[in-house]
């Protein structure tokens, strides 16, 4: 109820014009993926607001996304094709027309697919359209494609995709309306970062408890309930010793256990032979379990069995244990008590052990139950469902350390532990999720790559065991970044930090052409900044670059552009067409599958093309299949909403799932010409609802499953079985052993057998475990602001006056021990290198780590700042002292198992700087200089005065 | 010196969840993208590019720390973030300074607005408001503030649900709340009566419109939330336990 206009008399017109008109479509200014009306006067934007019937956020709007009309038209942005006149980073450039630029990447791609197409490396960043990027390189022909996962969240994606089949944000959400306990891992500030934001405001409403577990009490831990501030990297000791407190005093879920995970399955104990630690299985591979009634090993997949969860048994002269005493035996041993964590985690025993007693007392004595009537995978009804209301979520944190899987996993496990994945109160998947552990396809390329052929499947993909690899005939990396090798075996999404390195090596072997997307490899998104900057300009002794040719497409003069040499100017979030695909990362919510697109609301006003559509023209250009018909003619002339529309990737199944064929159907359906327009009728946004009663126990829901196979999201309709002990890891350990037909080479095999534990480990970060701590004491991180989103923000003049430069946040106590003084400048060293950075001295830090904000600091010149600006003079970047490789070591710095960047995992010292440094970041980069188009932003900016006059 | 209405038929204001905000800047932009294009347009920026960027924004969050307050809970310290903006005072002493009549105190609702047409840019405003809410605009050499967003709370070109101040509309959080505080029996009133809300600085004596929701007890103590121990297994310990019959 609003309030009537009140007569006041002083002039004051209440009721202004706003809008000539107001376009939906989807945000852009991070990857939560909200729904924006925005409000159009005089085809300029007057205003963007949440969409209130957009399931993502749901009316809300965060500060990046209110701020998205500066992004719009930021002074930064690119207004034209470019090409590199001078040497890499000189800032010399030509403006081009389209004609030349596409000519010119036609001739080097057509040239690297007629001869050896794994000699282009193409790799997307913020990517909102991996399924046709993929494809793309799919059809190119290349193994050599990923896009920023590998740097960003893939230990979160692939260890519970390998877990529980679903995994924390993007495949799974927190049930805020139920839980009375939730506990949140390593989130730092985002992902997701609306949903989080709503669900927090309805946990405070309720009175539900929430604890953080962050080692910086920021943001969301600051309304924490409780903040668990423990030293990084420590999470998954802090989990395990939770769990030994669980079992020791029996507070688990075992008939949940029993029903829904792997816990009951029978594991053969024969050391030394091929099926050791392998699933006892019957000859049609099921699965065995040892039934209690006819003591015998029977197919643990059938519903009427009676299996039991401890104890040695004969299993065709096999001896075999269920998986749940090998579980339980690993973390009763008292090497996970509370009390023997407690100094390693900074987080005192008593507290730990007080934290799982308020979990279990939540989860068993405050349990909740739905009257939801429904029915499980073997037709049994039940009229209720019972709830285990804690819930749990995770991010960064966790993922981006080098024991990140595995940490990720014991989370997962304490969740099936709880028997709280997928019930009311607790966590919840998303569809397309809960899919089959682990879920098709494999990753194609194991041919490597072929002359003017496509590669026979997506680039990415899940590995199941060591002959999936994508090894050549000497076992050596067949890709790049070698995902999917030795080195990083179950890699999901490739490893983007990678790639520069490795391709200036020659090791795996060198490429002809990098391409590029949003991914800022030249500053904030590689590790060791300053050491990529001279591989991307190293030359061989004729003279030439070891990369020969970048291609690289941004919307903005970022420091990327530099180093390119064909630029490619992208549209802004407002001019273009997209779609957020049920085959990439939709916007799919735990009630819903849903995906989206964004339609342009504005017209350029310069000579820019959507990626996306100009990745389809140099399709077209190089006849790749798909992108051309019969007569070698563009398949899709209309660009990106042409194949958005009309690309099926199979028979009825394309990029978008809402209004198919004659308008009705869902999943499935003949292109419908007017799918678009059925979108923007609706909010630029899709959301195919799940059924009543299938919206809870969805891994082993018939009306879910039947649904799911319905949507096309799961081959068959069968239960989907939580796996506590993962099998596909011990194949790799057996591997390891020297079992099987594809085995590790002799270096590898000790990494490989410690590393693939079918059950979470816990093992110290290895930068940590390979540098001497009393010379690097602290753990240094980065989180990010709310309001600015990586280096999209800085060019913001709105986001850029909150904050424009990064402080380092130190521990009070720390810092007074050594005589640093708030507002010191500070050296802060690791064994790669050393950066200048400004203290803020807090207590809400853990006493052995220090953080800063993420990406704030610019190279000077760069972004269209004035070359004075904080950002280039007194901001800085963590990226200068964390590598890419571990200490002395040609191994990278990542995740043994996933290939996950270890950004977390850097131990630095922090020193006063002389007092003849105590002046600024010092930095000694030398200035970029702006392209065509683009100058340095205005000192004055009045944006909106327009708008008032035309409102009178 | 402008006077001030004696009573306000309503008291329209925010009311501010301390417990529930996370110091995410919504608020901040949102404010700053409807209102740079609304009454009191723009809200000018200076080196906006460039060092010492300084804009006008009629809403900011700052954070820091508390220390050794009970708000803290069994920690050291807590993190806060404190939105600030104009409380739209019952007795504001910006309004009573000016000599123009330029502030004033709408008899309607209780908005305090700023007439630009009369301010002089004299500042006295800005130098009587104790709460740092006024924001002079050096470049158009005006007083501008928050308007509780006046042209959008009555806006019959928005829908009726849109019509509330920009913050509370996009609080990701619902840390924001509008409504009359002088109608006891208003959400935001029985909100800050459940919820023990409090004026700033209130020993000032302006009366402020808007309130503040202080912190919840935190509850991260065997004291605040009392919950047994968990006990080991001891019969035949845990995994004896587990011999019961179970079934799929």
């Amino acid at each position: 109820m609003a309030f009537t206009a009140p007569l006041e008399n002083d002039g004051v017109n209440t009721s202004p014009h706003v809008a000539d008109e107001v376009k939906t479509t989807t945000c852009y200014m991070c990857a939560c993926r909200c729904g924006i009306k925005v409000h159009l006067q005089n085809g300029q934007v007057r205003y963007i607001q949440g969409n209130r019937d957009h399931p993502v956020n749901k009316g809300i709007l965060c500060g990046k996304g209110a701020a998205g009309i500066m992004q719009h038209y930021s002074p930064a942005r690119l207004r034209k094709p470019l090409k590199r006149v001078g040497e890499r980073g000189a800032s010399e450039y030509a403006e081009i027309e389209w004609d030349e630029a596409l000519s010119i990447a036609t001739g080097w791609l057509s040239n690297i697919r007629a001869t050896d197409p794994k000699k282009l490396a193409f790799f997307t960043g913020r990517d909102q359209s991996q399924s046709l990027t993929g494809w793309w390189a799919n059809q190119f022909g290349t193994p050599n494609y990923a896009a920023h996962g590998g740097f960003c969240s893939v230990n979160m994606a692939t260890a519970g995709i390998y877990t529980i089949g679903g995994s924390f944000w993007e495949f799974g959400e927190p049930d805020w309306d139920h839980t009375k306990y939730f506990m949140m891992f390593g989130v730092a500030e985002d992902h997701d970062s609306n949903p989080i934001k709503i669900g927090l405001g309805k946990l405070k409403a309720r009175g539900a408890k929430f604890v953080s577990v962050n080692p910086a009490q920021t943001g969301y831990s600051a309304i924490a309930d409780e903040w668990v501030g423990l030293r990084p990297g420590t999470d998954g000791l802090f989990v395990m010793a939770i769990i030994h407190e669980l079992l020791q005093s029996g507070s688990v879920d075992l008939d949940y256990l029993v029903r829904y995970t792997n816990a009951p399955w029978l594991v053969i104990q024969a050391p030394g032979t091929a099926d050791d630690g392998m699933i006892a299985r019957d000859p049609q591979g099921n699965p065995l379990c040892w039934d209690q009634k006819t003591k015998t090993p029977i197919n643990a997949l059938l519903a009427e069995v009676a299996p039991v969860l401890r104890g040695n048994f004969d299993v065709n002269g096999k001896r075999a244990v269920p998986a749940f005493e090998l579980m339980a035996q690993r973390y009763l041993d008292n090497a996970y008590a509370p009390d023997a964590v407690a100094e390693r985690c900074g987080i005192p025993a008593a507290t730990i052990k007080r934290i799982a007693a308020e979990v279990a007392h939540v989860a068993f004595q405050q349990q909740i139950e739905l009257p939801i009537a429904w029915t499980d995978w073997a037709g049994r009804k039940h009229d209720k469902i019972i709830g285990r209301p804690v819930a749990m979520h995770a991010m960064r944190g966790i993922s981006a350390h080098t024991n990140g899987f595995h940490t990720c996993r014991a989370i997962h496990l304490l969740q099936m532990l709880l028997g709280s994945v997928d019930v009311p109160g607790g966590f919840r998947y998303k569809p397309p999720y809960p899919r089959p552990i682990p879920p098709g396809p494999k990753p194609a390329g194991k041919k490597g790559a072929t002359p003017n052929q496509p590669l026979g499947g997506m680039p990415l993909g899940f590995v199941t065991a060591p002959e999936d690899l994508l090894l050549d005939g000497q076992g050596k990396p067949i890709r790049i970044d070698k995902a999917y090798s030795w080195d990083h075996p179950i890699a999901s999404h490739g490893l983007m930090h990678m790639v520069i390195s490795n391709a200036v090596n020659g090791d795996p072997y060198p490429i002809d052409t990098l391409f590029m997307y949003m991914a800022n490899m030249a500053w904030n998104s590689s590790m060791n900044t300053r050491g990529t900057i001279d591989m991307l300009t190293a030359k061989n002794t004729d003279g030439s670059y070891k990369i020969p040719h970048i291609i690289y497409s941004d919307a903005y003069f970022s420091e990327t552009v530099a180093y390119a040499d064909l630029i490619l100017p992208d549209t802004t979030y407002l001019e273009r067409w997209d779609c957020i695909s049920l085959l990439d990362r939709p916007i799919s919510d735990a009630d819903a599958a849903g995906d989206a697109i964004r339609q342009p609301v504005i017209a350029p006003d310069r000579d820019v093309r959507a990626f996306q559509t100009v990745l389809l023209d140099l399709g077209a250009r190089l006849k790749l299949p798909g992108m051309v018909d019969e007569d070698g003619d563009p398949k899709f002339p209309g660009g990106y909403p042409d194949y958005i529309v009309n690309h099926e990737r199979a028979p009825g199944i394309g990029p978008l799932a809402g209004w198919r064929g004659d308008g009705t159907a869902q999943g499935h359906g003949a292109p419908n010409a007017a799918q678009l327009d059925n979108y923007i009728e609706n909010g630029c946004f899709w959301r195919g609802e799940i059924p009543h009663d299938a919206r809870y126990m969805k891994m082993a829901n018939a009306s879910y499953l039947a649904w799911s196979k319905q949507m096309g999201f799961i081959p068959k309709a069968e239960q989907i079985v939580l796996q506590i002990y993962s099998e596909p890891l011990q194949k790799f350990r057996n591997a390891a052993r020297g079992h099987g037909p594809v085995q590790p080479p002799d270096k590898d095999r000790a990494r490989i057998e410690t590393y693939f534990d079918p059950l979470p480990m816990w093992y110290a970060p290895f930068e940590e475990a390979a540098i001497d701590p009393q010379q690097f004491p602290l753990h240094a991180l980065t989180q990010r602001p709310m309001h600015h989103y990586h280096s999209w923000g800085s060019q913001n003049a709105w986001l850029r006056q909150i904050t424009s430069q990064n402080r380092l946040f130190m521990n009070r106590t720390t810092a007074t021990a050594q005589n640093i003084a708030d507002d010191d400048w500070v050296w802060i060293t690791s064994h790669a290198g050393r950066v200048k950075a400004q203290v803020r001295l807090v207590d809400g830090v853990n006493k052995d780590t220090v953080w800063t904000w993420n990406a704030i600091g610019k190279r000077k010149g760069s972004w269209a700042l004035n070359p004075n600006a904080p950002e280039s003079t007194r901001a800085f970047l963590l990226n200068h002292v964390i590598s890419e490789r571990l200490p002395n070591s040609q191994q990278s710095n990542s995740d043994p198992i996933t290939g996950q960047a270890a950004w977390f995992d850097v131990r630095v010292r922090v020193e006063r700087a002389a007092d003849h440094e105590q002046n600024d970041a010092g930095h000694n980069f030398g200035a970029l200089y702006p392209p065509p188009g683009v100058t340095t932003g205005p000192d004055v900016l009045q944006y909106g005065a327009q708008f008032s006059e035309a409102a009178e | 010196m402008t006077s001030l209405p004696a009573t306000t038929d309503k008291k329209l204001g925010l009311v501010i969840d301390l417990d529930t905000c996370v110091g995410c800047q919504a608020c901040v932009t949102n404010c700053k993208e409807w209102n740079t294009g609304g009454l009191m347009a723009p809200l000018t920026d200076l080196k906006s590019y460039g060092a010492e960027a300084d804009g006008v924004w009629f809403n900011r969050v700052h954070t820091y720390e508390v220390t050794g307050h009970e708000a803290c809970g069994a920690s050291a310290s807590r993190t806060m973030h404190f939105p600030r903006s104009c409380l739209h005072c019952e007795t504001p002493e910006c309004v009573t300074v000016c000599p123009t009549g330029a502030s004033y105190k709408r008899t309607t609702d209780g908005i305090v607005l700023v007439n630009e047409d009369l301010c002089i840019g004299c500042k006295l405003c800005s130098w009587a408001c104790p709460y740092g809410a006024r924001e002079f605009d050096v470049f158009e050499g005006v007083m501008k503030k928050c308007t509780l967003c006046v042209d959008r709370i009555y806006n019959e070109n928005l829908a009726e649900e849109d019509r509330v101040p920009a913050c509370v509309l996009t609080c990701p959080t619902s840390a924001r709340h509008f409504g009359d505080l002088g109608d006891p029996n208003s959400d935001v009133s029985k909100l800050v009566a459940s919820r023990g809300g409090v004026d700033l600085m209130p020993e000032l004596g302006y009366k402020p419109t808007n309130k503040y929701l202080p912190p919840r007890a935190r509850k991260d103590s065997a004291a605040a939330r009392p919950t047994p121990e968990l006990k080991p297994i001891t019969a035949d310990g845990f995994l004896g336990w587990v011999d019961k019959l179970l079934s799929r």
